[in-house]
């Protein structure tokens, strides 16, 4: 499990605040996701808690190891991915998977059966260089290289970044599966949408956790009264509705608007003022948050 | 027009706010001019010599004592034995020997004429024929000052011979250089560059994620360099043998084992390099300028270091390039053993040493 | 209503390759056009020779009126750009971008420092004048490029991914900025891996494999593939790519 208190971090003899007091814990076992916008301090703690970093103050236990002294220990028991693409670009993808498995003293076919399902697809491409690897492969092969060895708690920084949908939803696939082999997974991610994927979430913004708990938790500490509304002429509908008196906040969500109201104004109420404001099609229904709701309520 | 303009201020901004490249292209020519200028100093001063005379007569230490007073040279003494004045000359003590025949005198007044044997050592050609003409000229001087109160007339004849390089071939002084020079760059930006290499990319950041421990990456990238290294060092070797000439007097063994040690050198020097720096462009300009700049100039590879003021002849001693090229210049042209070249090998071992705890005090184990 | 970009049957091979296999669309003036596709499809191939600056294979278009193989210089100037990886200089102050973009696009001194003033405004970023882009967060970086993209009010604005990583208020924000652009004549192609920004665009595109595969407003498209959200719609098509991932 992760025990982590009070992380403190700043940059730059303390002009950049990168984490403001951070306390958290993992399960063992659990996929615990961080999820937030570039800037908001996720790098800073996955390299922390990695034990490439040092704290500027505060605890952090990985397995009961304490990151300032016991990286020893840490860096034979975590796999860790980081931000960018970070293997070896002329090397092969075997060689490059070859060579990670040789540096935990382990071989491929040691471990090869919790790197299957992903390694398969990218098999076929085994003598390619890793440079040449298209965003999607290369994250499969770097979660492989971080997996080879077995590790205790998997530490995957912003795996899906820039790699499109459809890849996306396989690789949370993947570690579904890996946690299912008990291995303990903290990932972060700037998709509000991949937050359902994790069984525990913080939301965090400008170095501090501004929500901890499952995510439907979260959808359930929701407080506002949450509407979507759909016309035509979405940009012009938009303004109306920030216009209005009883409307809290009004933002695109895809081909709808949703609205947060004060208590009071009725769906129907809303819905006559809009057609006399000479919008057609007008539809009104509450709905329940999503996540990014939620994060949006915390931050504005 | 107004692009050019708008680009034209853009480039500006970037230099100015990059203090390292402002401190190279501002700094650099200013330590250049000083270095060259001071350092550049072709007269040939402060000639040791040393005078064997083994039948001392009114002649003989007159020409003598011309020569000790003469501004140019710097006179040792007297010795007493051929073996003394070879001695002197093998320990790099004396520049110009300068032999008196035995009963000098006599023979210049009985037969008209005496010989006086002028030995130089010339494994810097230059140096070696400038203090023979110097030399030469102040016999002649003394001749002419002596014809007007001798009855006959009479002729002091001068020999001249080149020690270590009889044909004065600056190859003979270059080639030592360039190994230590080429070698020097090659190590110092290959390692430096791999290991910082690893840092931009990233791939720094996974390796200390893992149980690899630090020294054995180091190490085992130093390795291959090393190889190559040494492969380059053969060919330039062979290169100076067959097409330059370059005579490979001394040991072979020895030989191999100043340049292994020189190379370690290099190697640990581009160890220290990359921790101390993040980008591999500054990793290749940091090699090349403090590898490059101080060989060229202050190793006695092209400027003689004793024409330097003092304080670059005392920047010279930690340059690691004098001592190979002194060490190589005694073993492969001047054929000397071990005995003569322990003081350098001594020099290069402790600057490795030096390097190498600079190198794993500074090496972390951490991101930043 | 004049159309801005016109090609067809546009193609780039890089030697057996074929990244972009013949594509034909047309984007009309003060449109919303999403380009979407999976990595590796050939969207950033596609847009390069929109933008002018890569050579077409085969095929014809004109982009703001230029032919896009004979006046690709001509297209160059009248266009903006905007990617994720780069837009601005970080070593330099916001106030030192705009001038540096506005000179690049040909506008006088006098027009840049008037418009500067005003755009600032704008963003309200007047306090942030002199600072040095590297300082700024990446929210407002965004907000900054996209601003500077457009100050010679070019007739189409080309966007590669501009949202990646930005939080989903400031995201929202810029979407906004965007709305306004198009409001005022801008046409906009946009990439994004964001679907719900997909329907913001008035039209979109999906490539698979080097080839467009659909094109319509997100509304049809849902109802052509039977799909609740155009992340549907993209799943079921990518599903059918060979190429790459």
């Amino acid at each position: 499990m992760i025990e982590v208190k009070d992380l403190h971090k700043s940059y730059t003899k303390g002009k950049v605040n990168a984490l403001n007091g951070v306390t958290f814990s993992v399960k063992d076992g659990e996929i615990f996701g961080v999820i937030g916008p570039d800037g908001a301090g996720k790098s800073s703690l996955f390299r922390i808690l990695a034990s490439l970093l040092l704290p500027d103050s505060g605890i952090a236990l990985m397995n009961g190891h304490d990151v300032i002294k016991d990286y020893r220990e840490i860096r034979q028991i975590i796999g860790y991915m980081p931000g960018r693409f970070s293997l070896y670009q002329d090397l092969s993808v075997e060689e490059n998977l070859t060579f990670f498995a040789t540096l935990f003293n382990t071989t491929i076919e040691e471990n090869y059966h919790l790197i299957k399902d992903i390694y398969q697809q990218i098999e076929p491409f085994k003598n390619r260089r890793a440079g040449a690897l298209s965003g999607g492969m290369k994250q499969k092969l770097a979660l492989s290289c971080a997996l080879i060895h077995k590790p205790e708690i998997l530490i995957l920084d912003e795996p899906t970044t820039g790699v499109d949908p459809v890849s996306r939803k396989e690789f949370w696939d993947m570690l579904k599966r890996l946690k299912e082999q008990g291995i303990t997974i903290l990932v972060s991610t700037a998709y509000m949408d991949e937050a359902g994927r994790c069984d525990r979430i913080a939301l965090m913004r400008e170095g501090e956790f501004i929500a901890n708990n499952t995510p439907q938790g979260i959808i359930d500490d929701y407080a506002e009264t949450l509407w979507s509304v759909e016309g035509t002429g979405m940009s012009a509908l938009l303004s109306e509705l920030r216009s209005h008196s009883k409307i809290k906040s009004s933002f695109a969500f895809g081909d709808k608007i949703h609205v947060t109201v004060e208590g009071g104004l009725k769906t129907g109420e809303l819905k006559e003022y809009l057609t006399k404001k000479e919008f057609s099609d007008v539809r009104i229904d509450p709905i329940q948050p999503t996540v990014e709701d939620c994060f949006m309520a915390l931050t504005i | 027009m107004k692009q050019f303009i708008a680009f034209v201020h853009k480039e500006f901004y970037h230099i100015f706010r990059d203090n390292r490249t402002l401190l190279v292209i501002l700094g650099m020519p200013v330590v250049e001019i000083l270095l060259f200028g001071f350092a550049i100093n072709m007269e040939v001063q402060d000639i040791r010599v040393a005078v064997y005379d083994p039948t001392p007569d009114t002649f003989t230490n007159g020409i003598a004592e011309r020569i000790q007073q003469n501004a140019y040279f710097n006179y040792l003494g007297k010795v007493y034995s051929m073996e003394e004045m070879g001695e002197l000359m093998r320990k790099g003590k004396l520049d110009l020997a300068v032999v008196f025949q035995q009963n000098f005198q006599e023979d210049l007044v009985h037969s008209g004429d005496a010989a006086v044997q002028l030995l130089s050592n010339s494994s810097d050609p230059n140096r070696g024929s400038i203090a023979v003409t110097y030399a030469t000229a102040i016999i002649a001087g003394y001749q002419r000052e002596q014809t007007g109160l001798m009855q006959m007339p009479f002729q002091i004849l001068t020999e001249n011979r080149m020690i270590y390089n009889p044909l004065m071939k600056s190859s003979y002084m270059f080639v030592p250089g360039i190994m230590g020079l080429v070698l020097m760059i090659i190590c110092t930006i290959m390692t430096s560059v791999s290991i910082v290499r690893e840092k931009e990319r990233g791939t720094m950041e996974v390796l200390l994620a893992s149980p690899l421990k630090q020294g054995t990456m180091i190490f085992a990238k130093t390795i291959p360099y090393m190889v190559i290294s040494f492969i380059d060092f053969i060919i330039i070797l062979l290169l100076s043998y067959f097409v330059l000439d370059v005579p490979v007097n001394g040991n072979l063994l020895l030989f191999f084992l100043i340049a292994i040690i020189y190379i370690a050198l290099t190697l640990s020097y581009g160890l220290t390099v990359s921790t101390l720096v993040d980008k591999q462009v500054n990793a290749v300009i940091v090699s090349a300028i403090t590898a490059m700049v101080p060989v060229l100039m202050l190793s006695g590879m092209i400027f003689p270091i004793d024409n330097m003021p003092m304080v670059l002849q005392a920047l010279s001693t930690i340059v690691p390039a004098r001592w190979f090229i002194e060490a190589v210049r005694k073993v492969m042209i001047q054929g000397q053993g071990l005995m003569m070249v322990w003081k350098e090998i001594l020099i290069l071992i402790g600057m490795i040493l030096f390097l190498l705890v600079v190198t794993i005090i500074n090496t972390k184990k951490r991101l930043e | 209503m004049k159309k801005v970009i016109k090609i067809s049957n546009l193609t780039k091979k890089f030697g057996n390759f074929t990244a972009v296999d013949h594509i034909s669309f047309d984007v009309e003036e003060g449109e919303i056009f999403g380009f979407l596709g999976a990595n590796g499809a050939g969207k950033t191939t596609a847009m390069q020779m929109l933008c002018g600056i890569s050579m077409p294979t085969a095929g014809e278009g004109t982009v703001a009126g230029y032919d896009i193989i004979k006046e690709n210089e001509l297209i160059k100037r009248n266009i903006g750009y905007m990617s994720q990886k780069f837009s601005l200089y970080e070593d330099l102050k916001v106030w030192e971008n705009i001038r540096l973009f506005g000179g690049i696009y040909g506008l006088t001194d006098k027009v840049i420092s008037t418009k500067t003033d005003e755009l600032l405004k704008r963003l309200d970023f007047k306090d942030e004048r002199n600072t040095l882009v590297k300082y700024l967060p990446l929210g407002w970086k965004q907000k900054l490029a996209f601003s500077v993209a457009i100050f010679h009010k070019p007739k189409i604005v080309f966007m590669d991914e501009p949202t990646g990583g930005v939080d989903p208020a400031m995201r929202r924000q810029f979407w906004e900025m965007i709305y306004e652009a198009a409001d005022q004549g801008i046409t906009v192609f946009v990439t994004t891996h964001y679907m719900d920004e997909a329907e913001y665009c008035n039209r979109v595109s999906i490539m698979v494999d080097g080839r467009i595969d659909a094109l319509d407003t997100p509304a049809k498209l849902r109802g052509h593939f039977n799909a609740g959200s155009m992340d549907e719609v993209f799943r079921q098509l990518a599903r059918k790519a060979k190429r790459g991932d």
